[in-house]
């Protein structure tokens, strides 16, 4: 498989009052071309702030210490963390878009969808007409299920969440991107427009061969579109494999936690277990695994040093020591 | 069983617009609904944003007026009460918001927003006997030790933490009736489960009831197996019975629709449902419904001539689930 990006050991963290906030701690994964990668955590995990490294787009109170980002597709090469000013700006977007989360705010609320693309065309300075720029939009707005005439002439108010999402979408798409990164695209809409996002992103990967990277805290939204699956706890990733390895044969004690906690609808009714406590402070960290105040597989060794992410399958990664006690499903 | 709440053909209207350019409108936000809630049972409310779902558990906790209809507890219509017989209403149905956030005044600690309402109501007489009842109820919540939480401000305390403070003090009144409107939406995946089950604590320790308001079928399913679940489509219940029945043999196009569109959290179920096509994505506006069912504009069932003609009403297929659509009507 062909790597298109390719993340070496990153750091980022926030300065704040307390302190510094460890965001992201030594994450290196690999991302191939046309492939669908969800990284998948809870709030405070780190994934939102790994997913804006990608295009360099962190917040000021962010400091990226450590690291590399390479991007390489058609010939280009690339290495984000150091790229700035034009450059940059060609990157963005051209190489890598992204659709942030909450579609509604994504919109300036008093001008037309039209006027919004427009805008957003001349502040990246893309050289295109308004009559090329007008039919790719078109075209990209049938890709995405919406009637085109309705939509440019509406206030981002009167479309529901799904339009809203979807048309962020295609504007994501308007400069034939390689890779399209969507962070929480399903979370604040309903279950019918959910699916519509869902079936929308399938065909749209199909079509345009795109690689997508999708940032979730909900696990059935991977199940659903995602090749691989990266875990995410605490800044660092536990736990990268396929989907299927993920999802039936987890290895470490948080994807475990993690599935048993989850419930679903078609299957029938089953008992759940809770992961107990609470993820921790990432100012004040714990000693050794990230995890281990709340795992239950925990021994001696797991206070006293990080484990890393090592390859123990095919494709399989995981951070723990304990991990072929889970595969055994023992505790001992 | 003993019917704690009783809802009468309820329609809840909104005006909106009235200036000079806008003319009034009203938005039928309920239509007819007629429910009602046994002592001891679990009640879910299932549907899409702007169902009405939120609405009917503002009714039923006395928040706001029902434009007609009658709202009974037990047996006694809440607005046509006394002052003191209001008074008693009002303590035993208690509401649990969606945002643990915003529910909690920052500026006060645990033990203040505890300590009000039980010196208000006087249920304790002294500031020994308030910490007492307050230790007591962090006991409950699962806030333990005690002493590490009784003085602490929101701010100190994670998501999951402040959405047991706000069950604790909906505890404080000894309600019989708890309405949790999207009580566990907004937390983690890790953190949803520990308050479902001490919700489900609740219900077993003191018989509790719980109107349980989601947009979540799989939590519903959960949370609600052992009772009833309602599905709302734009301010009406198209379909309602024991939690099992509904999702195991739902009836409703609607109904059917939600369970196919669910993703659900493990790839080889969620990869193969097979996704009913709606004749149309988005959702009608309550100001411009369609002629005849709701769902009929739709609903891949639909039959001209009936459909589109008569509204139809819940008519009870096996015992205990109702289903209101034509296809179910009286013939069957």
């Amino acid at each position: 498989m062909e790597s298109i990006l390719k993340i070496e050991d990153l750091y980022i963290d926030y300065r704040v009052r307390r302190g510094l906030v460890k965001a992201v701690r030594g994450v290196s994964l690999e991302v191939y071309k046309g492939e669908t990668l969800a990284i998948i955590g809870e709030s405070g995990s780190g994934k939102t702030t790994l997913g804006l490294s990608i295009i360099k787009l962190l917040p000021s109170s962010a400091r990226i210490s450590q690291g590399k980002i390479w991007y390489q597709a058609d010939g280009k090469k690339y290495e984000v963390v150091s790229l700035d000013g034009g450059k940059l700006r060609k990157f963005r977007w051209k190489e890598i878009a992204m659709v942030f989360q909450s579609a509604l705010n994504a919109f300036n609320p008093v001008i037309r969808i039209w006027d919004h693309i427009v805008d957003t065309i001349d502040s990246h300075d893309v050289k295109i007409t308004k009559e090329e720029l007008r039919t790719k939009v078109l075209e990209l707005l049938r890709l995405v299920q919406l009637d085109p005439d309705r939509v440019l002439r509406s206030y981002p108010h009167e479309l529901s969440g799904g339009m809203r999402q979807r048309v962020l979408i295609a504007l994501a798409l308007l400069l034939d991107p390689n890779i399209i990164i969507l962070d929480e695209p399903t979370t604040a809409l309903d279950i019918l427009s959910q699916r519509s996002i869902i079936e929308l992103l399938k065909k749209i990967k199909k079509e345009l061969n795109l690689t997508i990277i999708l940032i979730s805290h909900d696990l059935s939204l991977a199940a659903e579109l995602a090749d691989r699956v990266a875990v995410m706890y605490a800044g660092s990733l536990v736990e990268v494999g396929s989907v299927y390895d993920i999802f039936y044969r987890p290895l470490h004690p948080y994807t475990l936690g993690l599935i048993k906690a989850v419930p679903t609808v078609s299957t029938s009714f089953r008992e759940l277990i809770s992961i107990p406590g609470s993820p921790p402070d990432l100012i004040d960290l714990p000693p050794g695994c990230k995890f281990h105040p709340r795992c239950e597989y925990k021994k001696e060794e797991c206070l006293r040093e990080e484990p890393k992410l090592i390859g123990v399958f095919p494709n399989h990664y995981v951070a723990c020591y304990r991990w072929e006690k889970i595969k055994d499903g023992k505790n001992n | 069983m003993e019917k704690i709440i009783e809802l009468r053909n309820v329609n809840k209207f909104f005006t909106i617009g009235g200036g000079f350019f806008n003319p009034k409108k009203t938005l039928k936000v309920l239509e007819n609904l007629n429910l009602s809630i046994r002592r001891g049972e679990i009640l879910c409310l299932v549907g899409e944003s702007g169902c009405g779902k939120t609405t009917t558990g503002k009714l039923i906790a006395g928040l706001i007026r029902p434009t007609s209809g009658e709202i009974l507890f037990y047996g006694k219509d809440i607005w046509k009460m006394d002052k003191s017989e209001f008074k008693n209403y009002r303590r035993s149905v208690q509401i649990v918001h969606q945002d643990p956030y915003s529910s909690l005044n920052p500026v006060k600690t645990i033990y203040d927003t505890l300590s009000a309402p039980l010196l208000k109501h006087h249920i304790v007489s002294s500031n020994g006997q308030c910490e007492e009842k307050i230790s007591e109820l962090l006991e409950i919540v699962g806030l333990t030790p005690v002493e590490d939480f009784i003085y602490k401000y929101p701010h100190q305390l994670s998501g999951g933490q402040r959405q047991r403070v706000v069950i604790a003090r909906a505890l404080t009144l000894n309600p019989e009736l708890i309405v949790a409107d999207e009580a566990v939406s907004m937390l983690d995946v890790s953190i949803r489960l520990s308050i479902i089950r001490l919700l489900l604590s609740l219900k077993e320790n003191f018989n509790m009831t719980f109107l349980f308001i989601t947009h979540d079928l799989a939590m519903a399913k959960y949370f609600g197996w052992n009772g009833r679940i309602a599905v709302m489509y734009l301010g009406r219940i198209v379909e309602m019975g024991p939690t099992p029945k509904v999702l195991e043999n739902p009836l409703h196009p609607y109904t059917k629709a939600l369970l196919l569109a669910v993703p659900e959290a493990d790839p080889e179920i969620t990869r193969n449902k097979k996704v009913m096509e709606l004749k149309s994505l988005d959702l009608p506006s309550l100001l411009n419904l369609p002629p005849g069912c709701r769902f009929s504009n739709r609903c891949p069932y639909m039959e001209p001539g009936k459909c589109d003609r008569i509204e139809p009403n819940l008519y009870e297929v096996e015992k205990e689930h109702y289903v209101a659509c034509e296809l179910y009507g009286r013939g069957v």
